[in-house]
């Protein structure tokens, strides 16, 4: 009871507990491509690691608003859905002879993302059903909901301006991947500087210590699915763009890659505990593997358990080293 | 008098002579060494154990007593040293060794199965079965309620788990422990959640079955409590042994100047000057099935103490107070203003702070760092448009963790690397973080020791002594004599009648109350 901080020691050691796990997966990452980059010559050429950042950016949003869910101990199961529904809007509305400006057409298809996710969000802070199950219905009545919408129809011929943020490219980045580090910044800097950052954590870590600091639990609970809502929106936009057609069967099962990348990049699925920086390197591990398995030839039932076992295996190693300090 | 240690020796302790019921003692444990990351925990644990004695180990946190108690059970492997039980050493590699060993422990932390009962709940993985896979739920229901009715223990054995309370849920774990038919029982902490009544049928078990030759191993931070049920003690101070002996040899303050390893200035209070504002007022503030028609009011520069058994709606009121849950009827007022009714946020903004009757449970996010608690209530000042001032944040942060005497290695690291003391200050200090004026405290100074109990209480009468206001709501009944001004006696949801602190006396407090 008798020694108290000194101040140095305040400034100068940093998480060293995080900064261990978030190296775990640094060094996992390194490894996965350097093994890669001695396979396959291909690998580790400007135009291979442009379309890996491609393939990523899709899932890599859809994780970072996977993020913000499960830090709050929730899972948002309906990603793929709520992608696909707005991807189908937004194309509705910049198709045919005489297409709505990209601008209208993207604000829609965000606003139904948003829509979706605050449904989520409502049912689950207000009425306190389990995360699980409300995305779940959410998942099946989105996906039904694109179907309802065109009929079961994709809808082709999308405006060349509203392509441009799936297929174009500035200054010899894809549009995809620009939006992605943009998504990224925004959301990295709310987590990190912002007051509803902190409460995201404190909501998932123990959310009656919460309530008692004075958090609005519930507005925290409802905000995240609105995120991961508008994330799925925004995804879906550029799916639709890069595929230059909307299809209602359009991210089947994406919300498993999602998953997977937050769960890779160390962040615990019983809420509280992770980073977004571990997330993005998480779905860039899926999108290497994803990449390296196509370019060494490996057919995509291989591709599915090797993926899947790497998931495990990475889990697992994080676990033992949580474990060890 | 008691023997005591030279340096890094160890003379095992107690005479034969005094100990008439058995030559042999149950557990003797000497020099038990345990480092982690080369930083010894503990480095020198001894003590011995006689059939029918209830062995009070004491210390202050981080004196090495979970450590020993950790190897003894074989939850952790010693380094050096030696322990016998009964005569034979022993290493065990796990706590199942230990079980079979007829050790067991019963620990601070609860681990039911909430959607099981009671007697599932006892018997798990030992269930009695019909043609060796399907369980005899008649046997197994009235094996169980033997077992509760010979401890006294009034439960019902069907009972799902989640229907009980916390200190209902406590005897449940101590019935499982006597189901083993033990004959060396750790208990460690066993009263910390419970109230005195379940403390009295406690003692009452723990007294028949040592009776019947069961040795016990018995921590508390609560003294009263070890002069009450134990006869020997140990005292453990950073990792080492102290001192054993007999409790009748020595007196209160002998203990705790063993256990802190210097003289204490308890009982020295200051007359404070309660200047007449209302700080805090209630009036007829109701909730069905918890309290009923309380008023009260509290003054600046006043320490007011709510005493009331488990069960009297004492917690439940001030978590109404601050807001978690609303009344039905009632109002209460800071400084003559309404307090918003079940908005925390906007209590804590008008200046109230809650320190909660459960640190681990209400009180901290135990998965995130010491800075990220310390701070977290207060943010809404320290953020313009949601935007943290990080150096500001900072700068309250190292304030208040000086300010509050927490002892770390960082500020970063998680809060649940602390021992229970730190973590109490640590609520203490985001408590302070938002800067009250009126302080509501459930439990205070809950299973922390008594080193840090005094530095709690030393805080809230200072705080009180700079003209803010204290409601201090507590089962112990020598800490609300301790701290308060006036004292409340809440009795089944109704306040019965409003005390002078200054003249009251412990047992008066219990006959109020009960």
């Amino acid at each position: 009871m008798n020694s108290t901080i000194s101040s140095p020691a305040i400034q100068s050691r940093p998480q060293l507990a995080h900064l261990l796990r978030d190296y775990g997966i640094v060094i996992a990452f390194v490894v996965l491509c350097g093994v890669l980059s001695a396979v396959n010559e291909n690998f580790l050429t400007w135009g291979n690691w442009v379309n890996i950042l491609r393939q990523t950016s899709i899932n890599g949003i859809l994780a970072i608003g996977m993020t913000y869910v499960i830090l709050t101990k929730g899972i948002d199961l309906s990603v793929g859905s709520i992608l696909a529904l707005s991807g189908l809007v937004t194309g509705s509305l910049v198709t045919g002879s005489e297409p709505h400006s990209a601008f209208v057409g993207i604000l829609a298809g965000l606003l139904v993302g948003i829509a979706l996710g605050a449904i989520n969000g409502l049912i689950v802070a207000r009425l306190s059903v389990a995360p699980f199950v409300v995305t779940l219905g959410m998942l099946s009545v989105a996906r039904g909901m694109t179907f309802i919408y065109n009929d079961g129809m994709p809808i082709a011929n999308l405006s060349k301006e509203f392509r441009f943020i799936g297929q174009g490219m500035v200054g010899g980045i894809p549009v995809p991947v620009i939006i992605l580090a943009i998504t990224f910044f925004i959301f990295w800097f709310i987590l990190k500087y912002t007051t509803f950052g902190r409460y995201v954590y404190a909501v998932g870590g123990n959310e009656r210590s919460a309530k008692t600091s004075g958090i609005s639990t519930r507005w925290v609970v409802f905000a995240v699915y609105v995120i991961s809502g508008l994330l799925s929106g925004l995804a879906g936009q550029i799916l639709a763009a890069r595929t230059t057609s909307a299809l209602p069967q359009a991210g089947i099962a994406y919300e498993l890659d999602a998953i997977a990348a937050v769960v890779i990049g160390g962040t615990s699925l019983s809420g509280g505990v992770g980073t977004l920086s571990g997330t993005l390197i998480g779905a860039l591990i899926i999108g290497v593997i994803n990449n390296g398995l196509d370019l060494m030839g490996v057919s995509s039932y291989y591709q599915q358990v090797i993926k899947g076992t790497i998931i495990v295996a990475a889990v697992l190693l994080d676990a033992s080293r949580k474990k060890q300090s | 008098m008691p023997d005591s240690a030279t340096d890094s020796t160890c003379h095992p302790p107690g005479s034969p002579a005094a100990t008439p019921i058995s030559a042999e003692p149950l557990v003797v444990a000497c020099g038990v060494a345990k480092s982690f990351n080369g930083v010894p925990a503990l480095r020198n644990g001894c003590l011995e154990l006689h059939a029918g004695s209830v062995h009070a180990l004491c210390g202050g946190n981080g004196a090495g007593k979970s450590t020993f108690l950790n190897v003894l059970m074989g939850i952790l492997q010693r380094d050096a040293g030696s322990i016998k039980v009964r005569g034979r050493e022993v290493h065990f590699a796990n706590p199942n060794e230990a079980l079979h060993a007829r050790i067991s422990i019963i620990t601070q932390e609860l681990s039911p199965i909430p959607g099981m009962t009671v007697a599932e709940n006892i018997f798990l993985g030992r269930e009695p079965k019909k043609l060796g896979v399907v369980v005899d739920y008649p046997r197994l229901f009235a094996r169980a309620g033997e077992l509760l009715e010979r401890l006294r223990f009034d439960i019902d054995p069907r009972t799902p788990m989640y229907r009980l309370s916390l200190a209902q849920t406590q005897l449940v774990e101590i019935a499982k422990a006597f189901s083993h038919q033990s004959e060396i029982i750790i208990m460690d902490e066993p009263t910390s959640a419970i109230g005195e009544n379940e403390t009295e049928i406690l003692f009452d078990a723990i007294r028949s079955v040592s009776s019947q030759g069961a040795g016990i191993i018995y921590v508390s931070h609560r003294l009263s409590e070890i002069f009450t049920i134990a006869d020997r003690y140990t005292v453990f101070r950073d990792g080492g042994f102290v001192e054993t002996g007999k409790l009748a040899d020595i007196d209160r303050r002998h203990l705790v100047r063993q256990i802190v390893g210097r003289e204490l200035n308890a009982g020295e209070r200051k007359e404070r000057k309660a200047d007449g504002e209302v700080v805090l007022s209630v009036r007829n503030f109701s909730r069905k099935s918890e309290f009923d028609d309380i008023s009260l009011e509290v003054k600046r520069g006043e320490v007011l103490g709510i005493y009331g058994l488990i069960g009297s709606g004492r917690s439940e009121f001030l978590n109404c107070v601050f807001g978690i849950t609303r009344p039905d009827s009632g109002s209460a007022a800071l400084l003559g203003e309404p307090i918003p009714e079940g908005k925390p946020g906007q209590s804590i903004q008008k200046g109230i702070s809650l320190v909660t009757e459960d640190r681990k449970a209400t009180g901290l996010v135990l998965s995130s760092s010491v800075a990220f608690n310390t701070t977290l209530a207060a943010l809404p000042n320290l953020s313009t448009a949601s935007y943290i001032d990080r150096p500001k944040e900072r700068r309250l942060m190292t304030d208040l963790i000086e300010r509050m005497r927490v002892k770390l290695a960082t500020p970063e690291m998680d809060v649940c690397e602390l021992s229970g003391g730190n973590q109490q200050k640590v609520v203490l200090a985001k408590c302070m973080a938002t800067d009250p004026i009126c302080l509501l405290c459930d439990e205070p100074t809950r299973g922390i020791d008594e080193g840090a109990k005094r530095e709690v209480y030393a805080f809230l009468s200072q705080f009180a002594a700079k003209g803010g206001a204290v409601v201090v709501v507590s089962s112990e009944a020598p800490e609300v004599l301790e701290v308060s001004d006036r004292i409340a006696i809440f009795k089944k949801g109704r306040l019965a009648v409003v005390i002078d602190g200054h003249q009251a006396s412990q047992e008066e407090l219990l006959h109020l109350a009960s």
